[in-house]
């Protein structure tokens, strides 16, 4: 916070000119900015001399199956250790071990096919979007059939054992795809304005959703599903999950669809009558292909939250991947090494959400940028 | 619709339109009232077949479940009503603490995530990405699990002698006031109040001369100055206690547990990052030229900053922060997670302990409702108080 007006950098006359201009402009450039390079430089190599020392130098990677007596000796660091036994238990959970291959390749189907519709191409391009969905259905079925099993010779295993990654996974795709045709049909609905009564159905659902946290919801489909539900008639406790979790984000998205349906011109929706299309088809035919073009980068944002959102099942008791790492570490051998078993569930998620917000960033640098539409 | 009235649209719209659309709202309703007596019959059977009883009465009667944190004096066999209200508080707690703490460090990394010294803006940087791209449930059971792997009472992390850090939670010194509080905070009320009056004048005088008056020296005076007249009419002095070791605790401090510091830092840490992108976008915002127009003024950058630029970044930054607070809100719900006694978990537990779920679930939903209306009126208030006045 200097007082003077800070004038550009002069054009560099070599390279290794520039470059040292450059580094003054960056980290020099005054009085209080060289004191806080050098604040922050110590800072960070404090932190980053502290952690190299505990998770690499003094980190312990492994040790005899079922003894943690190697991390607890004194001046021991990091226990990656416990990662390193519960990791399958981490990642699938209570699904049996002999067949935790097929919950392994289910994740891989599911995240190839995500990474496939994420390409601008599959949705603008009628071939590639028809072999899109093609390839949804197949993987669809090919990860009930390795999730379930029961035919082709895999032993059938019920879903109450499934667990982890794969749980995860599966409920933030199929809660997004349940919500979203609803949250457009909510957002369509809150826009009715010669339908009064639908209307403020809409919105008060809408509202009343996004007052609440999710937490409720998951203690209804919980508690009072049960209730709500002739008495005989069960439902499992990840359908449960799924229908609390479909029914959060269907509020969240219809906000997100509203706001893209405000964006395209009324003089649209009059050229569509004009042609003689009705209500459905100029909606679906016009309208919406413009309004969700539109609203693409923030509806990767607000997947991003719901699939962090996922994680909230746990207070059902659902074995998610957040789960199966709080149950992993319940052994009392390894229960006080919660710290880094966490620490591996949050690089996990990491990994997932930060693919997906740089995968927007680009997006919205691409939808910026006329020539890219 | 109201753009389309002055053309003769209805005219050629199917004459039918106003039918079909009274029954398709009328089916609409008929399916809700179907659906919701469907479930009301169920519900019914279910729970006469379950034996518990409906409404509200289950409040009065005496809660059985300890609490191990509370605001205001508890104990097992006072009301379930007071249980919910203990939670309540403590929800109430968490969310101020949590929303002053996120505001205060979400703008001081928004604005130095914008700074031109680029090992700060590369620190924060990667703050925001590491700390927004990990679900907050996980921030909590790890800031927890951090907190619970610190070494014992005894061999406490000392934090200058004065705060202690251990597995036990945080130990801060207490700060007591014989004779009570009021007179002091009843000082620094006035004398807040008399600064921002004579603020208020200054800025009157501004606009009438031309030339502001020295106000701060004033202002200063009257800020150290009435505190320090009531403190000596009292005739004493807040005591400070230092913690100290006591066996295996901590005696003669203020605990904060473990369960609050976690939920605390796990909030604060989640959201600031997210107020940190919201304070950088909007300061980003704001067209270079208005910067231009201030140097062209002949003002500083701290001027401009304050009296140009941040004005109307937070047109931009007041409704996307309000949704931040919303949502911190509702997440600290999570507290459940890691055992602190806000309002969900005490309602799950008289939930296990009565069985009056419908009534509970519905307490949850009410009070989060009100809690978020209430920020949301607020802070409407506020940002129609910050609005830019167009000519």
């Amino acid at each position: 916070m200097t007082k003077t007006l800070v004038l550009p950098a002069p054009p560099p006359t070599s390279l290794g000119q520039g470059m040292l201009v450059r580094l003054r402009a960056a980290c020099f450039d005054s009085a209080a900015g060289t004191v806080t390079t050098v604040m922050v430089a110590v800072l960070v190599a404090a932190l980053g001399a502290w952690l190299a020392d505990w998770a690499v130098l003094r980190a312990v990677w492994s040790t005899p199956p079922g003894d943690a007596a190697l991390c607890r000796a004194p001046g021991a660091g990091a226990c990656w250790a416990v990662v390193a036994e519960k990791h399958r238990f981490l990642l699938f959970a209570t699904y049996p071990y002999e067949e935790q291959w097929r919950p392994a390749l289910a994740c891989i189907v599911l995240v190839v096919l995500c990474v496939a519709s994420g390409f601008r191409r599959s949705w603008t391009r009628w071939l590639a979007a028809r072999w899109l969905m093609v390839g949804w259905l197949a993987g669809l079925t090919t990860i009930a059939v390795l999730m379930w099993g029961g035919v082709l010779g895999l032993p059938h295993v019920s879903q109450e054992r499934w667990g982890g990654l794969p749980v995860t996974l599966l409920l933030a795709v199929f809660g997004i795809a349940i919500a979203f045709p609803l949250g457009v049909l909510l957002a369509l609905g809150r826009r009715a304005e010669d339908l009064p009564v639908i209307r403020w159905l809409c919105v008060g659902y809408i509202e009343l959703i996004r007052g609440v946290p999710l937490v409720s919801m998951l203690f209804m489909a919980s508690f009072l599903l049960p209730l709500f539900l002739p008495s005989g008639l069960t439902v499992d406790k990840l359908v449960r999950a799924l229908v609390a979790f479909s029914m959060y984000a269907s509020a969240y998205l219809a906000e997100v669809v509203r706001g893209g349906l405000q964006s395209v011109p009324r003089g649209q929706h009059e050229a569509a009558m004009a042609l003689g299309l009705g209500y459905w088809r100029a909606t679906v035919l016009v309208i919406l292909p413009q309004a969700l073009r539109r609203v693409i980068p923030p509806l990767v944002n607000t997947f991003i939250s719901l699939f962090k959102d996922t994680s909230l099942v746990l207070v059902i008791g659902v074995f998610d991947l957040l789960n199966a790492g709080k149950a992993a570490i319940v052994d009392p051998v390894w229960q006080a090494f919660g710290f880094e078993m966490f620490l591996a569930v949050s690089a996990i998620f990491f990994v997932f959400c930060w693919s997906m917000s740089t995968y927007s960033r680009r997006l919205e640098d691409g939808f910026g940028n006329p020539r890219g539409r | 619709m109201s753009g389309t009235q002055a053309l003769p649209s209805h005219r050629w719209r199917p004459s039918g339109r106003k039918a079909r659309a009274i029954l398709w709202q009328g089916l609409a309703l008929a399916v809700l009232a179907g659906g919701g007596a469907w479930l009301a019959i169920n519900t019914m059977s279910n729970l006469e077949e379950r034996r518990i009883g409906s409404g509200f009465g289950f409040l009065e009667r005496p809660a059985s479940i300890p609490i191990a944190e509370t605001l205001i004096a508890y104990a097992p066999g006072d009301a379930n009503l007071h249980a919910v209200a203990v939670g309540l508080l403590n929800t109430l707690l968490v969310t101020v603490l949590g929303i002053v703490l996120a505001t205060v460090l979400g703008t001081v990394v928004g604005v130095a995530r914008l700074s031109r010294n680029w090992p700060l803006a590369r620190v924060t940087g990667l703050y925001i990405e590491l700390a927004r791209n990990v679900p907050i449930t996980v921030h909590l059971l790890l800031w927890y699990a951090l907190l619970q792997g610190l070494p014992a009472a005894r061999s406490a992390i000392s934090l200058g002698g004065t705060a202690f850090l251990s597995n036990r939670g945080l130990v801060l010194p207490a700060v007591g006031m014989p004779g009570g509080w009021l007179p002091l905070l009843a000082a620094v009320g006035v004398a807040a109040g008399l600064a921002f009056a004579l603020h208020r004048l200054a800025a009157r005088r501004q606009r009438w001369s031309g030339r502001r008056p020295l106000v701060w020296p004033w202002a200063a005076g009257l800020l150290l100055g009435l505190p320090a007249c009531a403190l000596a009419v009292q005739g004493a002095w807040p005591t400070v206690t230092l913690p100290q070791l006591k066996g295996f605790n901590f005696a003669g401090g203020t605990t904060i547990s473990p369960e609050l510091t976690a939920l605390t830092l796990g909030l604060v840490v989640y959201f600031a990052a997210f107020i940190a992108e919201i304070v950088r976008g909007g300061i980003l915002a704001v067209s270079p030229g208005q910067w231009e127009a201030g140097v062209a003024l002949g003002l500083d950058r701290r001027r401009i900053l304050r009296l140009v630029v941040i004005p109307q970044a937070l047109r931009l930054i007041i409704p996307a922060t309000t949704n931040q607070y919303l949502n911190l809100t509702k997440s600290s719900s999570l507290a459940i997670i890691i055992g602190y006694p806000d309002l969900v978990t005490v309602i799950n537990s008289i939930i296990t302990d009565t069985g009056q779920a419908i009534e509970c679930i519905g307490l949850i939903m009410a009070a989060f409702l009100a809690v978020s209306v209430s920020i949301s009126l607020l802070m409407n208030w506020f940002n129609s108080r910050m609005k830019l006045v167009e000519r």
